[in-house]
C-alpha cells in the first residue's frame, strides 16, 4: 500500500502543480529578470543593471510602502478584536446560528469587491445612504465620511473580514473545552485563560488569519481608489501606475519585486509554522 | 466555565450586527439602482426600472455577461479535475514531496492579486501571447485552483483510507476503486469546490484587470465606470451581476440536495 501511496501522491499533484510551475513561478521569475534591466526597457535580451532599485529609493517609493505596511496592520489588529468575539461564539456558543453567520458571510465573498466597496461609497457619500436620510430627518448632515486615511483601513477591514475570521473559529475550535475547563476550575480568570490557554493553543488559526489579511491588505488597492479618493497613494497603485502610464517595465518589476520579497518571507515563514494536517483534518 | 445568559443575547447580537453591517452597501446599491433621478442622492424621491430595462437590452452588457461566463465556467472545470486529484495528494496520500506540494498551493493564496496579475502579463508577452479573455482564464486558474484543492483537500481528510483498501483487496482495479469509492465520497466537497470557482471567478477583478486584453469583464467595466465615467447603469448592472450570482447558488442547493439525496437513498 505505501509504495502505491507514494506514486499516487506524485501523479496526482501533477496536473496542478505543472500548472502553478509554469503560471505561477514561471511569471515570477519573469518579474525578477525585468527589475533588473535599464529603465523603460521592453526586451528581456538587455545587459541588466540595478537602477530601478536605485529609483525605488530615489524617488521615495519607500513612503506608499510604508503607508501600505501600516493600514494592513492596522487592518490585522482591528480584524483581530472584531473577529475574536463572533469567531469564539462561532466555535464554542452559536450551535447552529454558526451556519446561518457562516452562509451569510461567505455570500458577500461571491460579490465582486468592486461592488462591495461602490455599496459603501453609496451610503458613506455627502447625500449618501447615511449623510441623505440624516439630514432629510433632522435637517443638518454633515461633509460625508470618504476620501480619508481612516475610512481605507474601514474598507479594508470589511473587504478581508471573512479572511481573518474563519480561520480564527477552526482555530479556537482546537482549543480542547478539557484545558480552558481546567485552568477555570483551577481559579484562572477568564484574561488568564484567555491569554495562557485560548491564545497559544488557538495560534495556528490566528497566524494564518493574520498573515492572509496582512498579505492581501498590503497589496490592495481598490479600497484606497474608490473610498479614500487621492488622500493616500498605496504601493500597489504605484506599481500600476509605473507599467500603464510611466511605461516603464522594469521599475515597475522592481517594486512588484520589493512587495513580493516582504509578501514571500512573511508567508513562507507563517505557513513553515503551521501544521497543515491539524488545521484541516482535526475535529471532523 | 460557563457563558452567562446575558453574555449569550450579547454574542447573537453582535453576530447579527456583523451580518447587517456586511450587507449594507448592498441594500444601498439595491436602492441606488432603482432611483429614478440620473444624479442620485438618499433619501430617494422616486422609483423606476427603467435602468433595469436599459441594462437588459444593452449590447455591451451582453457581451461582458457572455465573456465572464466562458471565463467562470471554463475555470470551474479545471479547477474541479485539478482540485479533485491535487487534494488527493494534499491530504490522503502519504508520498515524499507532499508538505512542498502543500505550500506550493498555498502560496497563491497567499499572495498579492493585482501583482500576480501584472506578472503574468509580462510571461504571457515575454512568450508573444496576446492577452484575451482566455488568458484571464489562466489568470483565474492560478488563484481559484488552489482554493478548490483546499476546499476538496477538507473532504479528503475525513475519508477512511481503509474503504479505498477493502475496494482493492475485494479485487476491484484502481479505476473501479475510484469511480465507486473514492469520488462519491467526494462529491460534496467537488461540488461546493466548482461553486466556490465558479463564482470567485465571476466576482473577481484584480486578475481580470491586466489579463483580459482587448476583452472585458463585468466587474472591469463596473471598476471603469465607478473610477471614471459614472453612469445610473453601475448600480443596476452590479445588482444583476449579484442576481446572477444568488442564483446561481440557489440552483446548487438544489441540484446538489437532489444528487446527494438521490446517492445517500441509494447506498442505504
Amino acid at each position: 500500500m505505501e509504495r502505491h501511496d507514494r506514486r499516487r501522491g506524485f501523479f496526482y499533484a501533477t496536473p496542478v502543480s505543472l500548472m502553478l510551475m509554469i503560471c505561477f513561478v514561471a511569471p515570477l521569475i519573469v518579474i525578477a529578470a525585468f527589475s533588473i534591466l535599464p529603465q523603460k526597457e521592453f526586451s528581456l535580451f538587455t545587459r541588466p543593471d540595478f537602477s530601478s532599485y536605485v529609483e525605488f529609493f530615489r524617488q521615495g517609493y519607500y513612503k506608499p510602502l510604508l503607508w501600505s505596511l501600516g493600514m494592513a496592520l492596522a487592518t490585522v489588529v482591528i480584524l483581530f478584536l472584531v473577529c475574536w468575539p463572533l469567531a469564539y461564539a462561532m466555535a464554542r456558543v452559536f450551535g447552529k446560528f454558526t451556519l446561518v453567520i457562516t452562509i451569510a458571510v461567505v455570500v458577500t465573498l461571491f460579490v465582486s469587491e468592486n461592488i462591495r466597496l461602490f455599496g459603501w461609497v453609496l451610503t458613506l457619500m455627502k447625500g449618501g445612504l447615511i449623510e441623505g436620510h440624516l439630514r432629510a430627518w433632522t435637517g443638518s448632515g454633515f461633509d460625508g465620511l470618504l476620501y480619508n486615511t481612516p475610512v481605507i483601513v474601514f474598507g479594508l477591514v470589511y473587504v478581508y473580514f471573512p479572511f481573518m475570521l474563519f480561520p480564527l473559529a477552526q482555530g479556537i475550535a482546537m482549543v480542547p473545552d478539557d484545558a480552558r475547563q481546567a485552568a477555570s476550575d483551577l481559579g484562572a480568570s477568564r484574561w488568564q485563560v484567555f491569554k495562557e490557554i485560548e491564545l497559544p493553543l488557538a495560534a495556528p488559526g490566528i497566524v494564518v488569519g493574520s498573515l492572509l489579511t496582512f498579505v492581501l491588505a498590503t497589496g490592495a488597492m481598490a479600497e484606497a481608489k474608490l473610498l479614500g479618493g487621492q488622500a493616500v497613494i498605496v504601493f500597489a497603485d504605484e506599481i500600476e501606475t509605473a507599467f500603464t502610464y510611466g511605461q516603464n517595465w522594469p521599475l515597475g518589476s522592481a517594486l512588484a519585486m520589493v512587495l513580493i520579497l516582504f509578501v514571500a518571507v512573511l508567508a513562507i515563514i507563517g505557513i513553515n509554522k503551521v501544521d497543515l494536517d491539524s488545521i484541516m483534518g482535526r475535529g471532523r | 466555565m460557563k457563558t452567562t445568559l446575558s453574555m449569550r443575547l450579547a454574542l447573537y447580537f453582535y453576530g447579527v450586527l456583523v451580518i447587517v453591517i456586511l450587507y449594507l452597501p448592498l441594500v444601498s446599491v439595491g436602492f441606488a439602482s432603482v432611483s429614478k433621478a440620473r444624479y442620485l442622492t438618499f433619501p430617494i424621491k422616486r422609483y423606476d426600472t427603467r435602468w433595469y430595462s436599459s441594462a437588459i437590452e444593452s449590447s455591451t452588457v451582453h457581451e461582458l455577461v457572455v465573456t465572464s461566463f466562458y471565463i467562470a465556467a471554463i475555470v470551474t472545470v479545471i479547477s474541479m479535475i485539478f482540485g479533485f486529484l491535487g487534494a488527493l495528494a494534499f491530504a490522503r496520500y502519504q508520498w515524499r514531496f507532499r508538505s512542498t506540494f502543500q505550500k506550493l498551493i498555498l502560496l497563491p493564496i497567499f499572495f498579492p492579486q493585482g501583482v500576480l496579475g501584472l506578472a503574468l502579463l509580462m510571461w504571457f508577452n515575454a512568450l508573444g501571447i496576446v492577452p484575451s479573455w482566455k488568458t484571464a482564464v489562466v489568470a483565474h486558474l492560478v488563484w481559484i485552483a488552489p482554493i478548490a484543492t483546499l476546499i476538496i483537500a477538507i473532504r479528503a481528510y475525513s475519508f477512511d483510507s481503509a474503504l479505498e483498501e477493502a475496494s482493492r483487496d475485494l479485487g476491484a482495479s484502481t479505476w473501479v476503486t475510484l469511480k465507486e469509492v473514492t469520488i462519491p465520497l467526494l462529491l460534496p466537497g467537488v461540488i461546493s469546490a466548482g461553486l466556490f470557482a465558479f463564482l470567485l471567478s465571476w466576482g473577481n477583478f484584480p486578475l481580470s484587470l491586466f489579463t483580459t486584453g482587448a476583452d472585458s469583464t463585468l466587474p472591469e467595466w463596473l471598476y471603469a465606470k465607478m473610477v471614471s465615467g459614472y453612469t445610473p447603469l453601475v448600480p443596476t448592472v452590479g445588482m444583476l451581476s449579484i442576481a446572477a450570482s444568488v442564483l446561481i447558488l440557489i440552483a446548487a442547493f438544489l441540484l446538489s440536495g437532489l444528487f446527494l439525496g438521490k446517492g445517500a437513498k441509494q447506498r442505504r
